[in-house]
Formats: C-alpha cells, structure tokens, sequence
C-alpha cells in the first residue's frame, strides 16, 4: 500500500500541495497580523462561486475564480471601513451562489463539491506552477513587505503622514491573498484552503515568539499538517480536504502547551515585564 | 515660511463629515515642545490626524518644511489579541533602536505583544516614536494607562528631546502640559 505514495502520478498534486501549504501558512500569517483572517473564508468562497460559475458559462474554472475573487477584493478596496460583517457576506454569498448555480447543470454537485472539498489529486503542471510561483513571489517578497504591513498595522498614518505611497505594498499583498485563496480553493477546496490560511499562523504565534520565528513556525506547522494529511488520505483511503482540515483542528491543541509553559513562568515568578513595572500610580 | 519652522497652521478648521474644530493657528519649530490643551472632545485629536491627513481640513492652510518626517503616537492604540511581534521589533518599525530604549522597558523589550498590558504596549509605542528619527513626533494622550515609573520615563524623554526635533502634545492633564511644554495652546477655548 505504501509504494502508492512514491507512484510517480501522485508528484505533481503532492508537491502542487505543498507548495501551497507552505505559501497560504505564510499568507495567513499576515491575514492574522491583519486581523483579517475571516476575509480569507470569503474569498474562498467566492472563488469557489466563480468557478462554478465558469463551468455554468463554460469558461476555465480558473478565469472565473479569479474573477469572483477580484471582484470581491475590489468591493473590499472600495469601501471605506470593511469588517467581519462584509467578510460574512462574501462566504454567504459564495457559497450561496456556489449551491444556487451548481442546481442549474447536471454534474453541479459534483463541481461543487470538488470547489468546496478539493481536487488535488487531479491537479497539472500548470497548478504546479501557479502553487510554485505563488511559494516564491511571497517568500521573495517577505522582507519588503513584512515591516511595510507591520508599520501600517501598529501606525495606520505613517506612511500617509510621510508621504510614502501605500498602493504598491497594499495591492501586492492583495494580490497575494487573492492568489492564494483562488489556487488554494481549485486545488485544495475551499474549506481545507481557510483552515491552512487560517489555523497554522493561530498556533504559530502563541508557541513561538518574535514575529519572523513565529512566521516561520506556522509554516513549518501548514506544510507537517500537509504531509500527513497526505499520507494519511492515500493509506487509509479517505478524501484528503476533510483529512486536512481535521488534522489542523487537532494540531491547534498545541496552544495548550504554550497555556502550560505560560503558567510555568508565572508560578516560578520569571515574568520580567510584571517585576520591573510598578504598579499604578495613587493620582 | 521661515526654514526654522517645521510645521505651520493658520486658520486650519478641520472635522471629518464636517468641521469640529478651528480655526486653529500655531507653528512649531525644532527643539519645542508645543501642548495643546483642551477639555475631551474639544477637538485636539482631529487636529494632530489633520496633519498626518486622517482627517479632512475644511479650511486654512497647513505648511510643512519640505524635508519633514512625522510620527504619530496614537492615543488607545488597539493591543492585538494574539500577535508574537516582539516589543524590540515594534521600536525598530520606526527606525528607533531598541538599544536607546530607557532602562525601564528593556525587559519589555523581549516580550511578545499580546503578553504586555495595555499601558505597557502605549509606553512602548509612545518611546518609539520619541526614540524615531522622526523630526516631528504627534503625541496624543501619551500619559493615560501610564504608571508612575513609566510617566517619569516619558518625562525623561521630552527633557532629552535633540534640539533639531520637535513634539506636538495632546493632553487633557495641564499640569503635565505645563511640567514639558515650551508652549501651550488652548483648544476649544
């Protein structure tokens, strides 16, 4: 059974997969540092729509993955404070339109399906190549982009306030969010593809710190939940999404060693930052 | 505009949807540090997101030097839940060097965000800003959620302040207004 996993057809989808383990990990980092982590559910989602909507019009899935995606960044661009409750509105309104569309053609729910759960197996160079590319061009970009969104996040008017343009970082990493959630949704499914943008960079940051190791520990997390999701689909025959997502939800009991050794260091009195700060002042 | 003055104001009146407060009329120059006081909800905030361009100027005219830099040090700044950017890396977003960090919150400086109290991330933000190269520091309310230790510290700072920069300080709390301030302008008065 296990020389199936070494089969040469199983290369490509096992290192397109990855690929984008390792690229939305690094992605939903910033998404988390953001505090716009639920904007990835939604733009999966939406991608998920849209390529329905492609296999309705009979266009490739990917054109209107990337178009529904886009659409969504674009509103999101355009309006002037979005929060949790646009993010809500982008998952109802994908996956509403995912289900409504799927209705109207004859293999509409196994099309919806494959967008919502994945198709990795089934994946080509061409995944390969969009899952490498992506890989890249945000590693390449990390330490551009890193003290550029963190800046923004802690002092939203430096940049303004200095006259430094905001538009190159701001669309390149909606570029990369977007990329990300619509590869991510074709190759992976939607859910599985939030669950890896959405749970590595939530224990990453707890278990380690200082912002690159912690960047860096949720991408270590994404890819070792991805190969053993992997292994585990093919050996035990069961569809490798759910497998993924489940496997992550488990992995996320590892904040509990960090609640353990943050007790730890309270009991034993080591908090540095309570010791040399006094208390309030009586006026 | 004379090239000693870094940053000036005439008549600006300055709101959001509309106008909520001016005209105000004032300049600050290297090595001041000019307060602006007023009771809450007087408008002294809008004035300092004016400058950074938060909010809109309605009318007036604000000058800068050409060569400006600005930080601003926001007042309430949000503490993220769960974010493992160490206190060391906050200051060095700014370009300050988290070795010219006062000796009180050095130990911070190795701590994750989300372990510090609020007042301890304001502290670290507003010392950021002050240890910048920014020439111009917008200081909003730097004092609230601060402890005794940490206002003396704060305090330290603006003494130390070089002779080329200069700080624009919102407070409700006069009496710190007048311990630091070079000058003083009353807003909503």
């Amino acid at each position: 059974m296990i020389e199936i996993l070494f089969d040469p057809i199983f290369r490509v989808p096992f290192l397109t997969g990855l690929c984008l383990a390792a690229a939305l990990s690094l992605v939903g980092a910033f998404l988390r540092m953001r505090n716009e982590w639920l904007a990835a559910l939604g733009l999966s989602q939406m991608a998920a729509a849209g390529g329905m909507a492609s296999a309705f019009l009979g266009v490739p899935v990917l054109v209107g993955a990337f178009g529904a995606a886009a659409l969504a960044m674009l509103v999101k661009a355009a309006l002037p404070r979005v929060g949790n409750s646009h993010y809500a509105l982008m998952i109802l309104l994908g996956w509403s339109g995912t289900l409504v569309l799927g209705s109207y053609m004859d293999h509409g729910q196994v099309i919806g399906e494959s967008l919502l759960r994945g198709q990795l197996y089934f994946s080509h160079g061409g995944h390969l190549g969009g899952a490498l590319g992506l890989l890249v061009a945000v590693v390449g970009a990390f330490r551009w982009l890193s003290p550029r969104l963190l800046t923004a996040r802690f002092f939203p008017d430096y940049h303004g306030a200095n006259r430094i343009p905001v538009w190159p970082y701001t669309i390149l990493f909606a570029l990369f969010t977007m990329t990300a959630a619509v590869l991510g949704t074709i190759s992976i499914g939607a859910f599985p593809a939030f669950a890896m943008l959405f749970v590595p960079s939530w224990i990453g940051f707890v278990l380690v710190d200082g912002w690159v190791r912690s960047v860096a520990a949720s991408v270590v997390i994404g890819a070792v939940a991805y190969v053993l999701a992997y292994v585990l689909a093919i050996l035990i025959d069961l569809p490798f999404g759910p497998v993924l997502t489940g496997l992550l939800v488990l992995a996320a009991s590892l904040r509990f060693l960090t609640a353990i050794r943050r007790r730890n260091v309270e009991l034993s009195g080591d908090d540095l930052h309570f010791q040399h700060l006094s208390p309030p002042r009586a006026d | 505009m004379s090239k000693e003055v870094l940053l000036k104001l005439e008549g600006v009146v300055a709101g959001y949807t509309r106008p909520v407060v001016g005209p105000v009329t004032f300049s600050v120059k290297p090595g001041e540090v000019l307060g602006l006081g007023g009771p809450n909800g007087s408008g002294k905030s809008t004035i300092l997101r004016s400058i950074t361009g938060m909010s809109r100027v309605f009318s007036g005219s604000m000058h800068r030097a050409p060569d400006l830099t600005l930080c601003h040090q926001w007042q309430r700044p949000e503490l993220p839940p769960e974010l493992a950017l160490l206190g060391s890396e906050l200051y060095s977003l700014l370009g300050a060097d988290p070795k010219d960090a006062p000796a009180l919150i050095r130990p911070l400086m190795t701590q994750p965000l989300y372990r510090l109290s609020g007042g301890q991330f304001q502290l670290i933000q507003t010392l950021a800003c002050l240890c910048s190269p920014a020439r111009l520091v917008l200081m909003d309310e730097p004092t609230n959620n601060l402890d005794g230790r940490s206002l003396d510290a704060l305090s330290a700072m603006l003494h130390q302040l070089d002779p080329s920069r200069a700080v624009l300080l919102v407070s409700h709390e006069i009496s710190f207004l007048e311990r630091h301030c070079t000058n003083l302008i009353e807003v909503g008065a």
